[in-house]
């Protein structure tokens, strides 16, 4: 064997190795490492009652209300599989609206509410113009189905 | 490919390729750069905040394709010996850096309106923060070895290594719970409109023109470097001999 392919050889083996050793250490980070917990994940293994966490998932459709000292919002977070009502005061992100995604920071609550600190508005991977918007949601869903290729990249 | 292993003839090539690929680059950014602040459309959720996508993408690749064209140079310095290719890594390195720290910087301003935070400890943000520091830490390791006397395969190994941290920003989107988005552009596929789209790629091969102009007129200047110091050792030993 030729100088070079030894030294070849030995690169690839040294990096097999340490490509095994980092997948090793991220899979056992897979939960650490997860910026948020999602409702699934909140219902299965629920954090402490106080423990500071982050709450993620979409803001379900018709759940946001204005209780009634005007400044507390209640509204129901979920990812499909299961859902944490969250309690939150102060001013909304201006990205935050009912069917898109939220990060709340806060702490879950003895009676199941997630109370929230802050609140952080999380957007998907779609890109459309506003014009759009403008439209019925039936034509706006053509129109992004004809000038996105592939569709949802999911 | 051992063609290009001759510096002269490297030489005779990059003089004229070196200012082409800035000026075009240039000129591709300032077109793309036009068309997101004053053509482009808002954004239906994000609004107006959408044009620094045509920065902070490019960047963000090209903070990422630095890396893996360091590693590949340095394998090829450490398997094959090629003259310039341990040259070629050490070029990449500044502009790799400083397009990192664009994305970073671009993402933190794009952050604030769209999620309502400048930084988060996020994977995603995190993993390309290390990845800053690994460029920092190369140019300090190449310029230490190249001052002080050493071997090249140091950088060399440690360009390889840091490569790991590569998969790790693309996937850290998917593997972990973020709050930054999963990729809109992947393989034939794209949820981004052509508004968008088409633009974002234009602006992405002139920020790749603009990459490849500084790393060739780096490697040129590295080379210089090298030229000027075995002139001088030559001249000294010759002052000696007489």
């Amino acid at each position: 064997m030729k100088a070079k392919h030894q030294r070849l050889v030995l690169i690839v083996i040294a990096l097999v190795a340490l490509i095994g050793a980092s997948l090793l250490a991220i899979y056992a980070l897979r939960n650490q490492a997860s910026y948020f917990y999602v409702p699934k994940q909140m219902a299965e293994s629920p954090p402490e009652v106080g423990q500071a966490v982050r709450l993620g998932g979409m803001v379900q459709e018709g759940s946001l209300e204005t209780l009634a000292d005007g400044v507390t919002v209640s509204f129901i977070v979920g990812d499909g599989e299961a859902t944490v009502p969250v309690r939150f005061s102060g001013i909304l992100p201006d990205l935050f609206v009912e069917g898109s995604g939220v990060v709340a920071e806060g702490r879950l609550e003895a009676d199941g509410t997630f109370m929230a600190d802050n609140l952080l508005a999380k957007h998907d991977e779609n890109y459309v113009p506003r014009e759009l918007q403008d439209m019925t949601e039936h034509q706006a869903e053509q129109v992004v189905a004809e000038t996105t290729t592939g569709g949802k990249a999911e | 490919m051992h063609g290009f292993a001759n510096p002269k003839r490297f030489l005779t090539i990059a003089r004229w390729l070196t200012p082409l690929l800035l000026v075009s680059g240039l000129a591709i950014i300032a077109a793309t750069s036009w068309y997101g602040l004053f053509h482009a459309p808002a954004e239906r959720l994000q609004g107006e905040s959408v044009r620094i996508l045509f920065i902070h993408v490019p960047t963000a690749w090209l903070g990422m394709g630095g890396w893996s064209a360091i590693a590949i140079a340095s394998l090829v310095e450490l398997v094959w010996r090629h003259p310039l290719a341990g040259l070629a890594a050490r070029a990449s390195a500044v502009p790799g850096a400083i397009f990192t720290a664009l994305c970073l910087v671009t993402g933190s301003l794009w952050g604030r309106p769209a999620w309502g935070t400048w930084w988060e400890w996020d994977g995603r943000l995190t993993s390309m923060l290390v990845l800053l520091f690994l460029y920092l830490g190369y140019i300090s390791l190449s310029q230490a070895v190249s001052r002080e006397g050493g071997s090249s395969r140091i950088p060399a190994i440690f360009g390889l290594v840091g490569v790991v941290n590569i998969p790790i920003i693309h996937y850290s989107v998917l593997w972990w719970n973020s709050i930054h988005q999963p990729p809109s552009i992947s393989m034939g596929k794209s949820a981004m409109s052509g508004e968008f789209l088409w633009p974002l790629l234009l602006a992405t091969v002139g920020f790749s023109l603009l990459f490849g102009g500084i790393v060739l007129a780096r490697m040129r200047a590295l080379l210089a470097d090298i030229q000027a110091e075995a002139r001088l050792r030559r001249k000294a030993l010759g002052a000696a001999d007489a």
